[in-house]
């Protein structure tokens, strides 16, 4: 009994417009984060289930990198939340509006 | 039947924890959350035959970037009252709106483009019978062994950006309560023109 594909990729959209509406919605910059990590995490289940559905490896190859990238993303943007939180002293991202003149 | 009441377990406890994760007041508690999440996707992997990405996801995403997260809210504080007031108005029924519409099309388009097959399973079985690490080896190292080596370059320069937007700097608010120069450090301190003659200039000065 075989699981249809169609199922992971239901799910994966579940999953992926939750962290779409956390990145809309919520506004302590670390949970914003959060919610981009859940959406490439979705991603990375379209891509290992379609692997499957061609039959190949391709698609696992690509979410490897998929969360390589993902670590160097974190990373950065964790140091750039830490930066931001010594200058203004706030994780908000209303307060950050450093661009803005 | 089996693995389809574990889709199904997996599934549920995978939406709700992400849902749960979008309405926790607290950042440590949607951390956990997220967590949960990353060990139902793991199980996703497992059940779609990549015993090497569920290993990976644990060990990379429950392991080490959750840490992280936890050691930045854990150095940051956490502020248990997120300010509720919205710069736009209506901003969240909105996301809500737009978010309900995001679904609906994801799943009308893959019910027209898919419908409900498993497609060639069998083949990936096939390949993944001398063991999935090992057949995926085979296509990491020889078809895309060029982007695996760029990705290394990647990390570096990621390591080496972090060290440089971590770094204390003289004209910090920390730097600054402490007297004003040579006090607080060694190296770093003493590179940067003079404390204080820019008052705050954390993010405008990378040099």
């Amino acid at each position: 009994m075989k699981t249809p594909t169609e199922w992971y990729l239901i799910v994966s959209a579940l999953l992926f417009t939750i962290g779409t509406v956390g990145v809309l919605v919520r506004r302590n910059a670390l949970v914003i984060f959060m919610s981009i990590e859940l959406q490439l995490n979705a991603v990375n289940l379209t891509l290992v289930a379609f692997s499957r559905q061609w039959g190949n490896l391709v698609g696992q190859v690509l979410a490897f990198f998929s969360m390589t990238v993902a670590a160097a993303e974190v990373v950065v943007g964790l140091a750039i939340i830490v930066a931001l939180y010594r200058k203004r002293g706030t994780a908000n991202v209303d307060d950050a509006n450093l661009l803005r003149w | 039947m089996g693995i389809l009441i574990l889709f199904w377990a997996t599934a549920t406890v995978a939406v709700a924890s992400a849902i749960a994760m979008l309405f926790m007041r607290n950042a440590v508690h949607s951390a956990l959350m997220l967590i949960v999440n990353f060990f139902c996707i793991a199980v996703f992997f497992l059940m779609l035959g990549s015993q090497f990405l569920f290993v990976v996801q644990i060990i990379v995403y429950a392991g080490a970037i959750m840490v992280l997260f936890l050691f930045v809210i854990m150095l940051l504080g956490v502020d248990p009252q997120e300010r509720l007031r919205e710069r736009i108005p209506g901003q969240r029924w909105v996301a809500l709106l737009l978010g309900a519409g995001l679904v609906a099309e994801i799943v009308v388009a893959v019910r027209l483009g898919l419908g409900l097959s498993s497609g060639h399973a069998a083949r990936l079985a096939a390949l993944n019978r001398g063991g999935n690490v090992r057949a995926l080896a085979g296509v990491l190292f020889n078809r895309y062994f060029f982007p695996f080596e760029v990705t290394s370059v990647l990390l570096i320069v990621a390591a080496v950006g972090v060290v440089l937007l971590g770094r204390r700097q003289a004209g910090d608010a920390s730097a600054r309560s402490g007297a004003s120069s040579g006090a607080t450090g060694t190296g770093p301190a003493q590179v940067m023109p003079g404390p204080g003659s820019e008052p705050g200039g954390d993010l405008e000065r990378v040099p």
